[in-house]
């Protein structure tokens, strides 16, 4: 009877450890593995060959694990991809908690990156010559992989921000593009009252867009020391933010329409849908998803939040990272520098993918770049320096998927009762730290 | 309506007059425009959804946004979809379309023969513990698939068997409804004389069960293949906990993986052969009903009339 019930609590366990999707322990002892790997060593594991599995949705590692492997030909790149999100790191938290099954390179948005990395379930990648390519990268993706001296995975893409409108919408009711988010608040009066079926952006609680708004504001709500942990919504960009969002929510002038839906996508092809402030990896879902409004959006730089501004933010965005259990780290890293730093970024460049590499960006080529679904518009310009002008000392939690997973339930009732966004957000502070502290953090008030 | 005043008997005009005139007899239901209008409702409920598949599956991804979705939009692009649901990403539908019916073959099909034996016994032969068995099973049924599947996957996990086939395969050979319904079928179906009469003719248990019991199980056993059927086709959940290599997804996961394509950054949007996927995913089931229900409707028949 005894074993039954220690067995039906160890089964609770696990499946709550499921349900989280959160490792409370990496099982790894990655800390007796910071030894140099040198090249040779890597160029020797090339030559000898073998499986790497990588778990990664992007869709241009296709043509770059063909590639690798026509160049490698005895390494065999098994790319698994029909899982995204959610599933996916559920899926890469219970491996990792199993200890089985684990892939040899992961695909991990910056956002996620340090519930892994905190729990030792990636592997250190500076021995193996990750911290020399540091000057590379433009410095919100760097910053985001990187913690100190270590290297938790590769900058695959980055989402520096722009400002996508609609110009047929914009032409026909004479609106100017918005350059400051005062002047976004009016044109989205004025656009509704124009037409009360269209609105200025669609939201109805979006975690990503709304830490990204407050990072481009100079919000830094999230102070991360290790295991000690800062959070607090309470200063000066968090109240710009508040002031501008607070009054679209009030005036109803957001789109009543979650992100990425069937009804998003109609209402970006529509019209109805004005504008979008998301990062630079948008044109290649614009192109596949909105094809019908090929010709009528356009690219502009984020409205400041004081004129003059040029502050920038990224949004999503995401790295190669090799989990501390993977079988064969010296191909996954390998893979992982030819796919993000060597000839791989070029060959998803090409396919559409937005680069976190500094060369790629301020190339010429890629600048004069022009879009056919912007009607020739040289967007990659405004990208770029989007890129240069992001603030690199924003940092996320270590359960940053978490505290996301719980936005609609704090901040996500500002949007649809009466609860104000700056109340919404404190409950979401709260609720955040009290999240932290049964997790054995240190928050500091 | 005015059969029944003249088929009652009179005896004067009085009681004639008073008698109901709207008198609901057995061949004749009386008419309700209550119950004509919930029935039309329902009808359209259940067909709505499917025209609009079969409408949207001729749409491009373009044409999706930009048309009403009940009716056609101007480009007629069902065979393109269809081909490119078929070639998209090296073909992997097709396996996906393989696995379903690996699935369902072994796993339905399983489920079936396990049903009708287990069925067949407990309703012929008298063992101790038959009663406990009956109460299993009744229990069984009450439990839903869903409950179980997260302790079905703990379990298979310590077996080493999750992110196989015969992590999908062997939970769904488990059908305690079959086997109720199997075991129901089987007592009124076989009159005990009948296998009475076989044994004392010297035929062996085996051969009085395929020569005598099974033919007169046939519309029993192709109701049971049903439910198994459908049910194992639209299975969703175990697989989706069972299953990470997505060369093992049925089609249910497969499809959803497809849609969930829409919500990543740089993923390709492919509503549209989601839409596609999906009615040629039901394609097959809607085959298998028109087939089957001729066996199935004489079986239901089954026990309705007392002889």
């Amino acid at each position: 009877m005894r074993r039954t019930t220690s067995r039906i609590l160890r089964g609770i366990a696990l499946v709550s450890t499921l349900a989280l999707g959160v490792t409370a322990c990496g099982g790894s002892d990655d800390d007796s593995d910071t030894k140099a790997v040198s090249a040779g060593d890597i160029q020797a594991a090339l030559d000898k060959g073998g499986d790497i599995t990588v778990w990664a949705w992007e869709p241009t590692l296709k043509t770059v694990a063909a590639d690798f492997q026509k160049k490698y030909p005895k390494v065999k790149v098994n790319l698994v991809s029909e899982r995204s999100g959610d599933k996916h790191y559920t899926a890469l938290s219970n491996a990792i908690s199993a200890g089985k099954g684990v892939p040899d390179v992961a695909q991990v948005e910056y956002f996620a990156l340090g519930q892994y990395s905190l729990t030792k379930g990636l592997t250190d990648l500076a021995p193996y010559g990750a911290d020399k390519l540091a000057s590379k990268y433009t410095p919100g993706p760097w910053n985001a992989v990187s913690d100190g001296d270590k290297v938790y995975g590769l900058p695959m893409d980055s989402g520096p921000m722009a400002l996508f409108y609609n110009k047929t919408v914009f032409d026909k009711y004479k609106i100017a593009v918005p350059t400051t988010w005062d002047e976004y608040l009016d044109a989205a009066r004025k656009l509704h009252k124009a037409d009360p079926k269209a609105y200025i952006t669609s939201d109805l609680g979006d975690a990503g867009l709304t830490t990204s708004l407050l990072w481009q504001a100079g919000s830094r709500p999230y102070k991360v020391d290790g295991t000690k942990l800062g959070i607090n919504f309470d200063d000066a960009g968090a109240k710009k933010y508040e002031t501008v969002w607070q009054q679209l929510i009030s005036e109803k002038l957001l789109a009543p329409v979650n992100g990425w839906t069937d009804d998003w996508y109609k209402g970006l092809g529509d019209g109805t849908i004005a504008t979008l402030a998301t990062g630079a990896w948008m044109p290649a879902n614009f192109a596949t998803g909105v094809p019908n409004a090929k010709g009528q959006w356009r690219a502009a730089p984020m409205p400041a939040w004081t004129k003059g501004d040029k502050a920038s933010a990224e949004n999503g965005g995401s790295s190669l990272a090799v989990p501390a259990l993977a079988k064969n780290k010296e191909l996954a890293y390998a893979f992982t520098e030819y796919a993000n730093s060597g000839a791989g970024v070029a060959t998803r460049i090409s396919e559409g993918a937005f680069p976190a590499t500094k060369a790629e960006l301020e190339s010429p080529a890629f600048q004069s770049k022009k879009f056919d679904y912007f009607d020739g518009q040289e967007a990659n310009k405004i990208f770029a320096d989007s890129a240069a002008n992001v603030a690199s000392d924003w940092s996320y939690l270590p359960f940053q998927p978490y505290a996301n997973s719980i936005f609609n339930d704090t901040v996500g009732k500002a949007y649809v009762s009466g609860t104000k966004l700056a109340d919404g957000l404190k409950a979401w502070q709260d609720a955040s730290v009290k999240y932290g502290e049964e997790q054995g953090f240190t928050i500091q008030k | 309506m005015s059969t029944s005043v003249t088929a009652s008997p009179a005896k004067s005009t009085a009681p004639r007059l008073r008698t109901p005139r709207k008198k609901h007899t057995p061949g004749k239901p009386k008419r309700n425009v209550l119950l004509t209008v919930l029935m039309a409702l329902m009808v359209l409920y259940t067909v709505v959804p499917l025209i609009w598949l079969i409408i949207n599956s001729t749409k491009t991804q373009s044409g999706l946004a930009d048309s009403n979705g009940l009716w056609f939009a101007h480009d007629f692009a069902l065979w393109d979809n269809v081909r490119d649901t078929f070639t998209y990403h090296d073909g992997i539908f097709g396996r996906w379309l393989l696995n379903t019916l690996l699935y369902v073959g072994l796993g339905a099909g399983g489920a079936t023969l396990l049903a009708v034996l287990g069925g067949y016994a407990l309703a012929k032969f008298q063992f101790p513990g038959r009663r406990a068995v009956f109460a299993v099973v009744i229990g069984a049924v009450a439990v839903p698939g869903t409950a179980l599947a997260v302790p079905t996957f703990l379990m298979f996990s310590k077996m080493g068997l999750t992110d196989t086939p015969w992590a999908v395969i062997i939970p769904s050979l488990v059908s305690p409804f079959g086997l109720y319904l199997m075991w129901v079928f089987a007592a009124e179906a076989i009159p005990t004389e009948l296998l009475e009469a076989a044994r004392m003719d010297g035929a062996s248990e085996v051969r009085t069960f395929f020569q005598v019991a099974l033919p007169l199980l046939a519309p029993g056993i192709v109701t049971v293949l049903l439910f198994t059927t459908v049910a194992t086709w639209n299975n969703y959940f175990l697989p989706l906990i069972m299953l990470k290599d997505p060369n093992w997804y049925p089609l249910t996961l497969g499809l959803s993986a497809w849609s969930s394509q829409a919500q990543t950054i740089g993923g390709d949007v492919i509503f549209n052969l989601v839409i596609t996927g999906s009615l040629l995913t039901i394609l097959p089931l809607i085959a298998a009903f028109l087939f089957l229900q001729k066996y199935w409707q004489s079986g239901l028949s089954a026990g309705s009339v007392k002889e």
